[in-house]
C-alpha cells in the first residue's frame, strides 16, 4: 500500500516544483526592488503608472465587448444546433476549434490584408473601427472556450422540451431565448465569459499588430525596459487569471449543488 | 360539428409512414386517450395537434378554425410532458404564470390566476419553491397547472405519469381526471398503459403501427375488441385458433371441441380458421351446466397473484388463462390435473379477418 502511494505523490511533487518554483521565484524577485529588504515598491510603481491603468482599462472594456458579442453569437448558434440541426454539430465544433489550430499571427495578417485602409472595408483606418475589428478577433480567439462552455450548459438541460413547453404557452422565439434558455445556461455562459476575459487580458499578438494600446503590448514594453516591474506585472496578471478561474469554480459548483439536491 | 376535428392526418419521415389516415372527432369537454405500444404514432399525432410536427397531409380544426398551418404559440393549446419540462430558473408561481406573462396580462390578474391554479392542484404553499425542490409528482401537478392556466382550448398530455412511481401514478391519475372534469376541458391523453386509458377516458383510440385499430368507449374496447391487436393489447386476452363449422349459427371448433360463439360470424366460410378471443375472467373452472360452452383440458400452470389465482389450461394446440378468486379454504388445483372449463356463449368473440390454416 505504501509503495503504491509513493508514485502519485512523487508525480504531484514534481509537478508542483515545475509550476511553483518559477512562480515563487518571480514573486520573490518582484519584491526585491529596494536593496537589501523586501518591499512592494515594484507593485506600487506599476499600479501608479497611468499607462498601466489606461491599458488595463482598455483591455477590460474590450474583454467585456468581446464577451457580449461572443455570448450573443454563440448561445443562439449552439441552441439552434442542439434543437434543429444536430447533424451540423460536428461541423460547427470543427469551426470553433480552428482558432486553436490557426495561430493568432496568421489571423491578424489575414485581417490586415482584407481590412487595410485601401480595401473596400477599411476597418484599420480609424481607432474605433480597429477596436471593433480587434473585438471580433478576440471573439474568434475565445470561440473554442465559449462554445464548449455554452454547449455543455445546453446539454445539461432538456432544450427541446423546455422550448416546446414555452412555445405551447404562447412564447415567441426572443422570449424563449431570453427568458427560458439564457437564464438556464447562465453558469455556463459565465464560465465562458471568465475564460474569455482571461484570454483577452493577456493577448499580445493581435493588439500589438493592430497597434492598439492593450494590456498585452504594455506587458511586453515594460518587460523589455524594466527589471523588477515586469515580475510584478506577471504576478498581477496571474492573480487576474486565477480570480477568473476561481469565479468559474464558484459558479460551476453552485450549479452543481443546485442539481445535486434534485 | 365536433370541437376538435382531425381529418385524414398523415405523417411520414422519408419513406417511413408514422401516422396514416388518422380521423377523429372529439366533442367539447371530452377526454380521449391515444393508447398503443411505443412507436405506434400516438405521440406524433399529439405533437401534430400541438403544432410541434407538421403533418404530411390532412387537417386539424379546433372549434371550427383550421390550425394545421399555425405555429404552436398561436394555437392556444396546453401541453404536459412526460419529463415535466418546468423552467428550472423559475419558481412554481412564475412557472404557472409564464403563459399569462407572455400574453402580457396585468400582474394582478396573473397573481389571482396562479393562486387559483395552485389551489386547484392542492399545492398553494409551494408557490415560492423551485422545481428542483419538488418531488416528481408535485412537479407534474405544477406542469398541469401551468398548462391550464392559459385556459387552453385543448389540453394535451404526453404520457404524463410514465416517469412516476406506481402509487403516485394512481393518485395523480384521479387528480388529473378530477381537474379535467371540473374545468370541462377537451383533453387528449397519450399513454401506453391500458389501465390508465381504461380508467380515465371517455373514449379510447387504440393505435398500432401508425393506424387506428379501434375507437370506442373503454367498455367497448375492452369487451368487444375488433382486431387481434386490440384484443391482445387491452387486457390479457386469450387468443385461440378456431375452425368455423357453421358461420350463421356461430358454431366453431377449438382443438376439435365444439363451441358456440356469441353471434353469427360475418363473412366466414366453413372450415376457415379464425381467431377467437376469450377474457380470463369470463372462464370458470367449474362445469357450468346449462346453455354454456365447456372444454376439457389439463392444468399446465398455476400462478398465485394474491387476490386472484391465474390458471393455465391446455387443450392440445391451444391454451387459455383463467382467473379465479383466491379462496383460503380451498386447496389450489394441481398441475397435470384434468379439468373442465366453462364459459358463456356471449364471451366467445370471433375476431375479424381469416387466418392462414
Amino acid at each position: 500500500m505504501k509503495r503504491s502511494k509513493l508514485g502519485p505523490w512523487l508525480a504531484i511533487a514534481i509537478g508542483a516544483i515545475y509550476f511553483l518554483v518559477p512562480l515563487i521565484g518571480t514573486f520573490e524577485f518582484s519584491l526585491r526592488m529596494r536593496r537589501g529588504e523586501y518591499s512592494f515598491d515594484a507593485y506600487r510603481i506599476v499600479l501608479a503608472d497611468p499607462q498601466f491603468q489606461a491599458t488595463f482599462t482598455y483591455s477590460t472594456c474590450l474583454a467585456l465587448a468581446t464577451i457580449v458579442v461572443g455570448v450573443l453569437l454563440v448561445v443562439p448558434t449552439a441552441y439552434w444546433i442542439q434543437l434543429r440541426l444536430p447533424r451540423l454539430r460536428p461541423v460547427v465544433e470543427f469551426i470553433t476549434l480552428l482558432p486553436l489550430v490557426i495561430p493568432a499571427i496568421v489571423l491578424v495578417f489575414g485581417y490586415l490584408r482584407i481590412y487595410n485602409s485601401s480595401s473596400p472595408l477599411p476597418m484599420t483606418s480609424s481607432d474605433r473601427a480597429t477596436d471593433v475589428l480587434l473585438t471580433f478577433g478576440y471573439v474568434t480567439l475565445a470561440l473554442p472556450y465559449m462554445y464548449r462552455a455554452v454547449d455543455n450548459g445546453l446539454r445539461a438541460i432538456d432544450v427541446r422540451t423546455l422550448t416546446e413547453a414555452a412555445e405551447s404557452l404562447g412564447a415567441s422565439w426572443p422570449t424563449i431565448l431570453f427568458r427560458v434558455i439564457f437564464p438556464n445556461v447562465r453558469t455556463a455562459v459565465l464560465s465562458g465569459a471568465f475564460l474569455t476575459f482571461a484570454i483577452v487580458i493577456g493577448e499580445f499578438t493581435m493588439a500589438s499588430l493592430l497597434d492598439r494600446p492593450a494590456f498585452g503590448p504594455y506587458l511586453q514594453l515594460i518587460g523589455a525596459n524594466r527589471a523588477y516591474e515586469p515580475s510584478a506585472l506577471a504576478i498581477i496578471a496571474f492573480i487576474v487569471t486565477w480570480g477568473c478561474m476561481g469565479l468559474i469554480q464558484v459558479f460551476g459548483s453552485g450549479a452543481r449543488l443546485a442539481s445535486d439536491t434534485r | 360539428m365536433a370541437f376538435l376535428e382531425i381529418s385524414d392526418l398523415r405523417k411520414s419521415f422519408g419513406p417511413l409512414n408514422v401516422v396514416q389516415n388518422f380521423d377523429l372527432a372529439v366533442e367539447r369537454g371530452e377526454f380521449v386517450s391515444f393508447l398503443g405500444p411505443s412507436g405506434c404514432g400516438k405521440t406524433t399525432t399529439l405533437r401534430m395537434v400541438a403544432g410541434f410536427e407538421q403533418p404530411s397531409a390532412g387537417a386539424i380544426r379546433i372549434n371550427g378554425l383550421e390550425v394545421t398551418g399555425l405555429r404552436p404559440n398561436q394555437r392556444n393549446v396546453g401541453m404536459v410532458f412526460q419529463s415535466y419540462a418546468l423552467f428550472p430558473n423559475m419558481t412554481v408561481a412564475e412557472n404557472v404564470g409564464f403563459g399569462l406573462k407572455v400574453a402580457k396580462r396585468p400582474a394582478a390578474e396573473i397573481r389571482a390566476r396562479v393562486e387559483e391554479m395552485l389551489e386547484l392542484i392542492k399545492l398553494p404553499t409551494l408557490a415560492g419553491r423551485y422545481p428542483y425542490q419538488l418531488s416528481g409528482g408535485q412537479q407534474q401537478r405544477v406542469a398541469l397547472a401551468r398548462a391550464i392556466a392559459i385556459k387552453p382550448q385543448v389540453l394535451l398530455l404526453d404520457e404524463p405519469l410514465s416517469a412516476l412511481d406506481a402509487k403516485i401514478r394512481v393518485s395523480l391519475r384521479e387528480e388529473i381526471k378530477t381537474v379535467q372534469r371540473e374545468l370541462g376541458i377537451t383533453t387528449i391523453y397519450v399513454t401506453h398503459d391500458q389501465e390508465e386509458a381504461l380508467s380515465m377516458s371517455d373514449r379510447i383510440v387504440v393505435m398500432n403501427e401508425g393506424r387506428v385499430e379501434q375507437i370506442g368507449t373503454p367498455f367497448e374496447v375492452y369487451n368487444y375488441p375488433r382486431t387481434r391487436f386490440v384484443a391482445s393489447f387491452v387486457g390479457t386476452l386469450n387468443i385461440l385458433r378456431a375452425r368455423v363449422i357453421d358461420a350463421a349459427r356461430g358454431q366453431i371448433t377449438i382443438d376439435d371441441q365444439a363451441i358456440v360463439a356469441r353471434r353469427g360470424i360475418a363473412d366466414a366460410k366453413p372450415d376457415e380458421i379464425r381467431l377467437v378471443a376469450l377474457r380470463p375472467e369470463a372462464v370458470s373452472l367449474a362445469d357450468p351446466g346449462g346453455e354454456r360452452n365447456r372444454m376439457r383440458g389439463t392444468i399446465e400452470d398455476v400462478s398465485f397473484l394474491g387476490s386472484v389465482m391465474r390458471i393455465r389450461v391446455r387443450f392440445s394446440d391451444n391454451a387459455i388463462s383463467l382467473d379465479t378468486f383466491n379462496n383460503p379454504g380451498l386447496a389450489p388445483p394441481q398441475r397435470g390435473q384434468e379439468v373442465t372449463v366453462g364459459f358463456a356463449h356471449e364471451d366467445v368473440l370471433v375476431l375479424e379477418g381469416a387466418e392462414a390454416s
